[in-house]
């Protein structure tokens, strides 16, 4: 414990969460803050992606199921039972990470491809299956009043506490891609990422961790999504399980450098930041999903191992200091 | 009752078409081990490929055959832009280049034509039956589908190129030893493949309006037709695409078409669990035992 608090990682997940509450603090910037959150929901997204790409090597594309189905079940529980919205959150959270697990142990007997393949079928079929579902408003969504904002007290409030519960949430993400990383059961999801076979015939329980990760990859992204849609107040089916967010986490990822703790996150704020600025950039506005596919498309072709990737090669003691 | 019976032989008849672009994708992935997610941007390319031939003032069946010569084209081109360096690496990165190609293409397609639904004007008589009529185009579009899968299946089993592609597919390293230039094949696979979504998008086009976004709908279900019929198996393709149509010829009947889509990914993800080399694949080995 105490040589962990030697790694210089750890001091700087804690610096970034800081810096996060601290900047738009300063002088009340509501503009900052919005932008911030935004950042913190890509960094969220990439980080716990990271965990299922990076680490146990298994491919993805629908990883928004699990935000989408946090959002609608705190907006549903909130709306239609009045619970307090991080009870609702937490629950989402819990039961989202329930469901993935038990899609899990159906799904990740598939590989490579065919997994892939799985989860955009997964993510479709729920947003499909959404869209129907009557007690969720069907493809028309569901609204929140603007009473649900009284228990924070008041919208005004309400913002900022939704902003430092996200930031929370983004720390959490970071700590536990740090924690998993470093622990034995990193070790094992690596050894997966390489030799699936091999990580079993060393007696990796391949299958238990497989599910356990990609369990826990849903958690915080649902967690997430509750406080993202309901702080938006409205949620509807096409928002909710937008294929192109999870491309754009994967962008994230593969930007900053899969497997590396660092990188996805890195990647997040970088792509937020570009996307941010070409959709303000009237020229760019409409080319925003092209920018992204051709830099995604170029990292693939020339530098698939990211910005982390690339900093290791060039500088190899960074790898013990930014991990 | 007839009426159902109707409703599933047009639901064959459609499902054909779904085949043919699943074909396309079977084939790239039988060949070189891609799965191809820029299949969709591929048939909506077809379509608006046929819509501007169509108004430049080309009969719409006339028009199919330069949308197959430019498809196959653009796709030999996109191999050599994505594809090409990703064969052999982890399957991640192949999905990731042709993920990335297919969002520029369609972001291109949004800024370019915005989301407006689009219409090719297509009348032919339909068949008149017991007090039921069966759509002219979708009897065209079945018609066509026939003739091309056979061209396919003529190519690849009666010349030599056809036979080389199958070569590669069976064993790249063998075949490159006898003398068979992989990398040109399977630049010529990729080119055929795209080809084919190319033709069932005009195809498409020609049934139902459709928008720049229709891509991603029709490219799930090619995923849907090719894992009925397993991996790489262009025959399973066109089954499985006739299955697929069934179903929904089956459903429309008796539930809203929103819950079709439900049913559908429900079965996807089923039988790629319980029956990953396809629901034919998977007879074909039971009977083999």
């Amino acid at each position: 414990m105490i040589r962990a608090l030697r790694r210089p990682t750890l001091w700087l997940i804690v610096a970034v969460t800081l810096a996060f509450v601290l900047l738009p603090l300063r002088g009340n910037d509501v503009a900052l803050r919005e932008g911030l959150l935004l950042a913190a929901v890509y960094v969220i997204l990439a980080t716990n992606l990271n965990l299922m790409i990076g680490y146990a090597g298994y491919v993805n594309f629908g990883n928004v199921v699990f935000f989408g189905l946090g959002g609608y079940t705190c907006v549903w529980l909130v709306n239609s039972h009045a619970w307090p919205l991080v009870a609702a959150a937490l629950l989402a959270g819990a039961l989202v990470s329930l469901v993935a697990f038990l899609f899990g142990l159906g799904i990740l007997k598939l590989r490579g491809a065919y997994f892939a393949l799985a989860t955009i079928g997964v993510n479709e079929g729920v947003k499909a299956f959404v869209a129907n579902f009557a007690p969720w408003g069907g493809s028309a969504g569901i609204y929140l009043s603007i009473e649900a904002y009284q228990p924070l007290g008041g919208p005004a409030r309400g913002l900022w506490i939704i902003y430092f519960l996200m930031v929370l949430v983004m720390g959490l993400s970071l700590l536990a891609s740090y924690g998993i990383k470093n622990a034995k059961f990193g070790l094992g999801l690596r050894a997966i990422g390489q030799n699936e076979d091999a990580a079993m015939v060393l007696g990796v329980p391949t299958r238990r961790y497989k599910a356990l990760i990609y369990s826990a990859s849903a958690f915080l992204p649902a967690v997430a999504g509750a406080l993202f849609f309901f702080k938006s107040a409205f949620i509807a089916p096409d928002d909710a399980f937008d294929l192109a967010l999870s491309t754009e986490a994967i962008v994230a990822v593969m930007l900053g450098g899969q497997g590396t703790l660092v990188g996805p996150a890195v990647g997040a704020v970088f792509y937020e930041e570009l996307r941010s600025t070409l959709l303000t950039a009237q020229a760019f506005s409409h080319f925003q999903l092209v920018i992204a596919g051709a830099l995604l498309l170029l990292i693939v072709q020339f530098v698939p191992g990211g910005l982390m990737g690339w900093i290791y090669r060039r500088w190899p003691r960074m790898r013990r200091i930014l991990e | 009752m007839l009426g159902i019976l109707v409703s599933i032989v047009d639901g064959v008849l459609v499902g054909s078409v779904y085949g043919l672009a699943a074909m396309g994708l079977t084939l790239i992935w039988g060949v070189m081990d891609v799965i191809n997610l820029s299949h969709g941007a591929m048939i909506v390319a077809g379509m608006f490929g046929l819509f501007y031939l169509v108004t430049l003032g080309l009969p719409a069946y006339a028009a199919l055959i330069p949308v197959l010569a430019a498809g196959f084209a653009v796709g030999v081109g996109l191999y050599w832009m994505s594809v090409h360096r990703m064969i052999g690496r982890p399957p991640l990165m192949s999905l990731l280049a042709t993920f990335a190609v297919n969002m520029v293409l369609i972001g291109l397609g949004t800024a370019l034509w915005g989301t407006v639904l689009f219409n090719v004007p297509v009348s032919l008589p339909g068949v008149a039956w017991k007090g039921y009529t069966f759509t002219g185009t979708h009897i065209m579009a079945a018609v066509a589908t026939s003739v091309i899968a056979g061209l396919l299946y003529l190519f690849l089993y009666r010349t030599r190129l056809g036979k080389a592609i199958r070569a590669v597919a069976g064993n790249r390293e063998a075949a490159e030893l006898n003398g068979i230039p992989t990398t040109q094949v399977l630049a010529l696979a990729f080119g055929l493949g795209i080809a084919l979504a190319c033709i069932s998008g005009a195809l498409i086009a020609t049934l139902f309006p459709f928008t720049v976004l229709s891509g991603t709908a029709y490219q799930l279900k090619s995923f849907v037709v090719t894992v009925l019929g397993g991996l790489g198996n262009p025959a399973g393709a066109l089954l499985g695409g006739i299955a697929l149509g069934l179903l929904e010829g089956l459903l429309t009947p008796f539930m809203p078409v929103s819950w079709t889509t439900v049913i559908e990914f429900g079965v996807f993800v089923i039988v790629l669990i319980a029956f990953p080399r396809g629901l034919f694949g998977f007879l074909r080995h039971a009977r083999s035992r």
